[in-house]
């Protein structure tokens, strides 16, 4: 019945490292339905990266996947050869990244590049170049024409992010990543570029997973949240239901430190005390337990399972169970 | 109180073309004013912060104060003493009294020094010989909240938090008068944000120091700063009291500021959010009249040619608009 573009199940990362084995993500299960807007917030270090580079297949030589699978268009990513994979990628499955000057390519014009990607049609150069002009004006881009000649040096960071966007919804994908898209840049810039993210996803149809730790930026984009600890998925639901009723005892706490929540001006600002487990060593049990002030005896021994708080809201803590 | 630091129509500018290249070329103005026409007073144990889009100056007044780059004109007067004539001697007598937290909290720590002896090099820099070091260190590390035996680890091995704490512990060893602490909590999460706010916050009150705090976080100004100036192409579109400038923006740009401070909750109270449209001009093409009017949704004519007058408000809210909100 619903339609899922991309279904992750079980799926857990592990890096080796000098220290041992990390678990960057454990169990991850994950949906996202066509034509929606799902974001994944969460602090540094808590495997939102990692998941990213898994979908695309780029993760780290010194990681591993030891199960789960990533099922796009009825497809396992996981499963895939390396070419097939490269066929998909830049295709169905683009993504933007966090600084377009790192990604641009330095010594090459906007218009050789934006050419350039599009190497798997047979059509004549001419129709390439009316493509990008039209894409250029898609994302607002003033006389595409024109700029098509220029460097990426040569533009300021919000049209640097805007020429990426329009690099990677060329092809038509059918899910876009972006990861942190608008953290180069200024407030002002970040809202136009918000703005004109949500356009493009109404006008192509495509599905978007958005990672960011800007709780605003999530708030204002996405439909569905997904809140994400030290490699685990906390919590999810709508956007609304997240930032209004928030179940899990990390997001709460979350939302309490985020300096906007407190109306009212104030010198002391709250934190969460303590740090992020070491993923080299897990001792079992709820991962946040050694944080949360509400923890109780089971919170040590057993994992938690997945709770409904409300409807399509869903918490993996002991407390929520009914 | 009396004013620490106080800042008379600095301008800084930087060269873009070399003498020789400006010569072929025929520029007559090889330069571009990073920052102009600024003036601030910061007063004792105060917290004044700057805001502005990247670009817009606010790193680049923060480096002229602390006398890191020389000023093109204008005056900085701190403790009564005239920074821009210094002699070099003067001027490392003068940074003793101002400190620094750098933006990037780890690339400004040395790789190759202990965390130990990178909170003491000040004292060894200023040949403050009568400082027991170890002792220096274990007093600084403890009053940022640091254990004592991190004072082996490098760089490297610390956190994000933990090093953004060395930063601190820098800054406040040779016990200066006014800390500028650029974007102190850029790169942090927001559960160890409060906590590096909360730690300024706190020695400011305990030490008396001055803060000068750099960030494009508004949901911080809010919380921590009594003053605020907005920046914008190098200069001050509007300064004032914190509480007014959030309760009363006046000046269109920093409406539209707040309007793109994007939060989860109820929006805040302002009834005219506007949003902007188009980039920021670069400052080798200063747009004429006010150098606002390009993005500026209340723009007309008269704004387009003219520079925008001074108004002030309240006696303390400053701006520079031809068509003020009220």
């Amino acid at each position: 019945m619903s339609d899922n573009i991309l279904k992750i199940r079980d799926l857990s990362v592990n890096y080796q490292t000098d220290r041992g084995k990390l678990k960057a993500l454990r169990n991850i299960d994950l949906d996202i339905s066509r034509g929606s807007i799902v974001g994944v917030v969460g602090e540094s270090g808590c495997g939102k990266s990692t998941l990213i580079t898994s979908i695309i297949r780029q993760l780290d030589a010194n990681a591993d996947i030891p199960n789960g699978s990533i099922e796009f268009e009825k497809q396992d990513l996981l499963k895939l050869s390396l070419d097939k994979m490269r066929n998909i990628s830049g295709t169905q499955l683009s993504i933007v990244f966090q600084d377009p000057m790192s990604t641009l390519n330095p010594v090459l014009s906007i218009g050789r590049q934006m050419i350039d990607i599009q190497y798997r049609d047979k059509t004549s150069k001419k129709i390439k170049k009316q493509r990008s002009i039209d894409m250029l004006n898609k994302v607002g881009i003033p006389d595409p024409q024109s700029q098509l000649k220029q460097y990426p040096h040569e533009l300021s960071g919000g049209m640097q992010q805007r020429v990426s966007i329009a690099m990677a919804l060329q092809a038509g994908p059918s899910l876009l990543i972006a990861d942190e898209p608008t953290t180069a840049l200024d407030a002002t810039l970040e809202v136009q570029i918000l703005k004109l993210l949500k356009e493009l996803q109404v006008e192509m149809g495509c599905s978007i997973l958005f990672v960011s730790h800007h709780l605003g930026v999530i708030a204002e984009l996405c439909d569905h949240v997904i809140v994400m600890y030290a490699g685990e998925i906390v919590e999810q639901g709508s956007t609304y239901e997240i930032f209004n009723n928030p179940a899990h005892p990390y997001t709460v706490k979350l939302l309490e430190c985020d300096p906007a929540s407190i109306s009212k001006k104030q010198r002391l600002l709250p934190s969460i005390p303590g740090e992020i487990p070491d993923l080299t060593n897990l001792s079992g049990g709820c991962i946040f337990k050694n944080r949360c002030d509400q923890s109780i005896d089971r919170c040590d021994k057993q994992t938690p399972k997945w709770n409904e708080f409300s409807n399509n809201h869903y918490v993996s803590c002991h407390l929520i169970e009914s | 109180m009396n004013n620490i630091l106080s800042i008379k129509n600095l301008r800084v500018r930087f060269r873009t073309k070399s003498p020789f290249q400006a010569m072929l070329q025929k520029i007559d103005d090889p330069f571009i004013d990073a920052v102009r026409k600024v003036s601030l007073d910061i007063k004792q144990g105060e917290t004044f912060t700057l805001v502005g889009e990247s670009g817009s100056g606010k790193s680049t007044l923060a480096l002229a104060t602390a006398g890191l780059l020389t000023a093109k004109e204008g005056q900085i007067k701190f403790m009564n003493e005239d920074v821009t004539n210094m002699t070099p001697s003067q001027i490392m007598a003068y940074r003793k009294k101002i400190s620094f937290i750098w933006q990037n909290s780890i690339g400004s720590l040395s790789p190759r020094m202990s965390v130990g002896s990178l909170i003491t090099e000040g004292y060894k820099i200023h040949n403050l010989k009568d400082r027991d070091l170890k002792m220096e260190a274990d007093r600084l590390l403890k009053l940022v909240g640091l254990p004592t035996n991190i004072k082996e680890r490098y760089a490297h091995e610390l956190s994000g938090g933990q090093a953004r704490r060395v930063g601190v512990a820098r800054a406040i060893a040779l016990d200066p008068k006014l800390i500028i602490a650029d974007e102190p909590t850029a790169g942090l999460d927001v559960s160890v944000q409060g906590e590096i706010l909360n730690l300024l916050n706190k020695l400011r009150d305990d030490l008396g120091v001055s803060l000068f705090v750099i960030t494009h976080n508004l949901n911080i100004v809010r919380h921590i700063s009594d003053r605020t100036a907005v920046m914008y192409l190098g200069r001050f579109v509007e300064q004032g009291q914190t509480d007014d400038i959030f309760a009363k923006p006046r000046h269109p740009y920093t409406l539209a500021l707040l309007s793109a401070n994007l939060t989860p909750y109820q929006k805040t109270s302002l009834e005219n959010r506007i949003e902007l449209t188009g980039e920021v001009p670069s400052l080798m093409d200063r747009p004429n009249g006010c150098e606002f009017h390009t993005r500026c949704p209340f723009s007309s004519k008269h704004c387009d040619n003219e520079f925008p007058p001074i108004h002030t408000f309240n006696n303390h809210q400053i701006l520079t608009c031809h068509y003020p909100l009220n």
